[in-house]
């Protein structure tokens, strides 16, 4: 899905301008058609490194929002979520993987995720990122250095694992933690983006995948990975000591209200940037994004109206947050009304499953990543499947170049089975990916910290510090 | 001497200061505390779950008064932090043996 369509109305124009003098000169005899040539040569050159550099500058751009929804917009909002005495290893478990999977990516996850391999993992063309420079990955992207498309895939692979840490927040070991994040960006996430996105994945739609999965930005290889991964987690490490009899209240909704509100913000390098170019499909993906995210705020907030007789703040931004994750695979094929539906449901869906079946199941999330990523990205998928339209983006085409039906309601019905299978596959390699791991690591060096360092809390117990200093300094 | 402890609302503590301001009062702490007698706490709900919050933000005055002066304070608190809803707080009074003024060794009222 992430291609590129050459504006032949601007070379065209460009042509003409540059061709009209050309022509009047013709009368002359010391003006061979080389000379033309060589200045349409020159021209063509000219317009495609225009484009180029506009592409590049979005994409730049984009790549720096989606690492700042990781710090501060993540580590803020689950860092406001938790109490007092973790904030800081709670904002840290985000900050962490902004340098531990930036250095495995330029080891070799950029290779295991986008050069060529099986259907299920790229190989090792591109370890250390070798071949990884400055030339454009047509596959990919035409218009962009590969080194900017791989820095804005990095971005990705960075704030994946740190959705998870709001399942196990509050009582992992930090080396543990570590340990379980190096694992899951080899075994979960890369094999997952190389099958949705990578040359030759089985289920990319952009490039001949076995089963063609729409997902511009990331439902599945993101949001569904990360959630579902965080339900084993929560479910694995077992509940926070004194859950759910204790009462357990974030320590700063403030801190989680900007760190949304950059969420909110970030999200448009993430979905427009999925264009990978600055044309007008990056456009309408960034309106959908806004759209579907402000329409969650509603269903989520009247939810929770009807049931608790009050709107909250934190609602609110839960809400947000629903709708960013259900757009995400559908922002490059729906219009803003479809965009409106979507984040609607998401915010209503998640409502439930975070308020009302988490508490029936009993199971300690304790950030709702599984209620919000989990669920939020199963349900923007299968909507995705639905609302999808050709109008907006082509993405199928017969043998012939005619523009095929995208979504179920313009008639491709088959969509929705397709998009299951996207789905199912996130579910299946998350969760047994997440298992194995979780088995490795507490076999290995244990995942849980003791009770006494938790009681005591993860920052002064796994890091020596606290987040709000207490003892009287002049 | 003297000791009033005076607990009220965390809104009312710019009056009484004034109020104790107005009748000489010179010296005073101030300490955000919390508690609750008779007044019942609120619920708080995040993300479904429901929280009671019982133990109520209060602002709690303590002075050390000469004994002529004890019987004005306690009204001028009594008339600058009364709304007449539950939650208006306490005065508690009780005796004290000794004050030192750590600066220069004083003792007893001059020290207040």
């Amino acid at each position: 899905m992430r291609k590129i369509r050459v504006d032949h109305c601007v070379l065209s124009a460009v042509l003409f301008m540059v061709l009209a003098p050309v022509s009047w000169g013709q009368s002359s005899p010391s003006s061979p058609s080389t000379d033309v040539g060589a200045r349409l040569t020159a021209v063509e050159q000219q317009a495609a490194d225009a484009k180029s550099s506009a592409d590049n500058a979005w994409m730049l751009t984009s790549a720096a929002l989606v690492l700042m929804m990781t710090g501060p917009g993540l580590a803020l909002f689950y860092g406001g979520l938790v109490r007092k005495k973790n904030v800081l290893s709670t904002m840290l478990q985000s900050f962490g993987m902004m340098a531990i999977i930036s250095v495995l990516w330029a080891l070799c996850g950029y290779s295991l995720a986008f050069s060529s391999g099986t259907s299920f993992i790229g190989g090792f063309q591109h370890l250390f990122l070798h071949g990884v420079g400055l030339q454009p990955d047509a596959a990919y992207s035409a218009t962009i250095p590969q080194q900017t498309f791989m820095i804005y895939q990095l971005m990705f692979a960075i704030i994946t694992p740190a959705l998870i840490t709001g399942a196990f927040a509050e009582r992992m070991k930090f080396s543990a933690m570590v340990m379980f994040m190096v694992l899951w960006s080899f075994l979960v996430y890369d094999p997952m983006a190389h099958m949705v996105w990578g040359k030759g994945g089985l289920l990319n739609a952009a490039l001949g995948g076995r089963f063609p999965t729409l997902d511009f930005a990331g439902g599945t290889v993101v949001h569904i990975t990360s959630g579902v991964s965080a339900l084993v987690c929560a479910i694995y490490l077992g509940r926070r000591l004194g859950y759910p009899r204790e009462a357990m209240p974030p320590h700063s909704v403030v801190l989680s209200f900007i760190g949304a509100c950059l969420l909110w913000v970030g999200w448009f390098g993430f979905n427009a940037g999925s264009a990978l170019a600055a044309g007008g499909l990056a456009t309408s993906a960034f309106v959908a994004t806004h759209f579907a995210s402000a329409a969650a705020v509603i269903g989520w907030t009247s939810a929770e109206w009807l049931r608790n007789g009050k709107p909250s703040a934190l609602g609110a931004i839960s809400g947000a947050v629903a709708g960013l994750v259900a757009i995400t695979p559908a922002s490059g094929f729906v219009g803003p009304m479809s965009s409106m539906l979507i984040g609607f449901a998401a915010g209503v869906v998640c409502y439930f499953m975070v308020a009302k079946v988490k508490a029936r199941l009993g199971y300690d999330d304790s950030l709702d990543a599984f209620g919000v990523h989990g669920i939020g990205g199963t349900l923007g998928a299968v909507l995705t499947g639905i609302f999808a339209t050709s109008t907006i983006n082509p993405i199928f085409k017969d043998a012939n170049g005619n523009v095929l039906p995208s979504g179920m309601i313009e008639g491709n019905f088959h969509q929705v089975w397709n998009q299951l299978a996207g789905v199912v596959m996130a579910w299946v390699i998350a969760i047994v990916g997440t298992l194995l791991i979780l088995k490795l690591v507490d076999l290995t060096i244990g995942l849980r910290v003791t009770a006494e360092h938790e009681i005591q809390g993860l920052d002064i117990s796994q890091h020596g510090e606290e987040g709000y200093y207490w003892e009287v300094s002049t | 001497m003297t000791k009033i402890e005076a607990i009220i609302q965390t809104s009312k503590l710019e009056s009484v200061k004034n109020a104790l301001h107005d009748i000489g009062v010179e010296g005073m702490t101030v300490l955000e505390v919390r508690g609750h007698g008779r007044q019942k706490g609120h619920t708080e709900v995040y993300r479904g779950r429901e929280y009671t919050v019982d133990l109520i933000p209060k602002i709690k005055i303590e002075m050390v008064l000469a004994d002529e002066m004890v019987e004005k304070v306690e009204n001028a608190i009594v008339s600058a932090a009364q709304t007449g809803k539950i939650g208006d707080g306490k005065i508690f009074r009780s005796r004290v043996d000794e004050a030192i003024r750590i600066r220069n060794d004083e003792r007893g009222d001059n020290a207040l």
